[in-house]
């Protein structure tokens, strides 16, 4: 590990002590709680949809987040190590087969659905 | 002894390691050059005196000695140091003086403080008048022909039937000393030896990077005077820890 690296690294560990960041994987629905200033005030503001893509490379790590705001497509990159994210829940787990859903860009409405995961083991011993 | 707010520190010699990110407490993403110091000492001192003028000799890293030149070899041995990689001389204020063979920390600069900063700026070699001058070059259709990216006319007529001096033109570009100013320090890391610059700087990675006080601004009041030198860094560490 170069010096650069170990500079990163340690940042990364840092950030990592105090984000409150649930597993979460491609497919999945999840629901971002950002922080936005507002004026003078900070609140929370909350945004959900289908996580379409994630970028693993360390510190500059980033996550994609799809959905559709009266009709139309939206698209939000968040860095994963941000401190302006507040959290990150694990609403619905999605069983895809690909790393990035690209293809759910060209899909509306039915065509869009991702099936829900379910986990194997779990059925068995219901 | 008394420092005044005119007093000069010396700077410090780095390597750029290349650049990343930090996020800052509020969550703004701050881009940042890492300076990387390596075994930073003061090799001589030039006084008023014997020359004519106040400054640090400083060196950086450490050279093989069989590719060290003899009579630069008898130099360091005065000196009781390490043959150097790099000597880069400061101008200091007589009561910034360190004494040779003290070894300078990160810690002599401060985040927060404005910083000036000096490289070779990366060569582009023979360029032409669109990359050097941002000239328009011609256009691309209408009859132009091979001279998309010419430079055009370069004067009049037969009044003055010259060219004038300093006339833009291709040439050789970069690969000269470049000084960018008023750079904020982001963070200094005394343990790794490193320096973390706000923003871009110039020269290639790997390239000698020189930091001083910024010129235009007054210093910055926790700057330490002389200097912040490695032997104080434990104990300053700890203050800050």
């Amino acid at each position: 590990m170069n010096l650069l690296q170990k500079i990163e690294a340690n940042q990364v560990e840092k950030l990592k002590e105090n984000s409150k960041l649930a597993e979460f994987s491609i497919g999945d629905t999840v629901r971002v709680n950002v922080k936005v200033v507002e004026g003078s005030r900070e609140r929370v503001q909350a945004y959900e949809g289908v996580c379409i893509a994630i970028k693993n490379a360390g510190l500059n790590s980033a996550f994609t987040v799809r959905k559709i705001s009266y009709g139309e497509g939206v698209e939000r990159v968040f860095p994963l190590y941000s401190p302006r994210i507040e959290s990150v829940e694990r609403i619905r787990r999605g069983a895809v087969r690909r790393a990035k859903l690209y293809y759910l860009r060209t899909r509306r409405g039915k065509a869009a659905r991702i099936t829900e995961k379910t986990d194997y083991e779990q059925k068995k011993s219901a | 002894m008394t420092q005044t707010k005119t007093s000069q520190r010396t700077g410090l010699i780095t390597t750029k390691l290349g650049m990343t990110r930090v996020f800052s407490e509020k969550g703004e993403h701050v881009p940042v050059t890492v300076l990387k110091l390596d075994a930073v000492q003061v090799v001589g001192v030039r006084t008023q005196e014997k020359n004519g003028y106040t400054a640090l000799q400083l060196g950086y890293g450490t050279a093989k000695v069989k590719n060290v030149a003899k009579a630069q070899r008898e130099t360091y041995a005065k000196a009781k140091v390490e043959p150097k990689k790099k000597l880069v001389e400061f101008r200091v204020s007589p009561d910034a003086v360190l004494e040779i063979g003290s070894e300078l920390s990160a810690t002599h600069f401060v985040p927060g403080q404005y910083v000036d900063v000096t490289s070779t700026s990366i060569g582009k070699g023979f360029a032409g008048v669109m990359k050097r001058w941002n000239f328009r070059g011609l256009r691309a259709t209408h009859g132009v022909s091979i001279s998309h990216r010419s430079p055009g006319s370069t004067g009049q007529r037969q009044d003055p039937g010259r060219t004038f001096k300093g006339k833009k033109m291709p040439g050789h570009m970069g690969d000269r000393t470049v000084t960018t100013l008023n750079l904020q320090i982001v963070s200094v890391d005394p343990e790794l030896g490193v320096v973390l610059v706000r923003g871009a700087i110039p020269g290639a990675e790997g390239a000698y990077v020189t930091i001083r006080d910024a010129v235009k601004r007054e210093r910055h009041k926790d700057a330490p005077l002389p200097a912040g030198l490695k032997s104080m860094t434990s104990g300053s560490t700890e203050v800050a820890a």
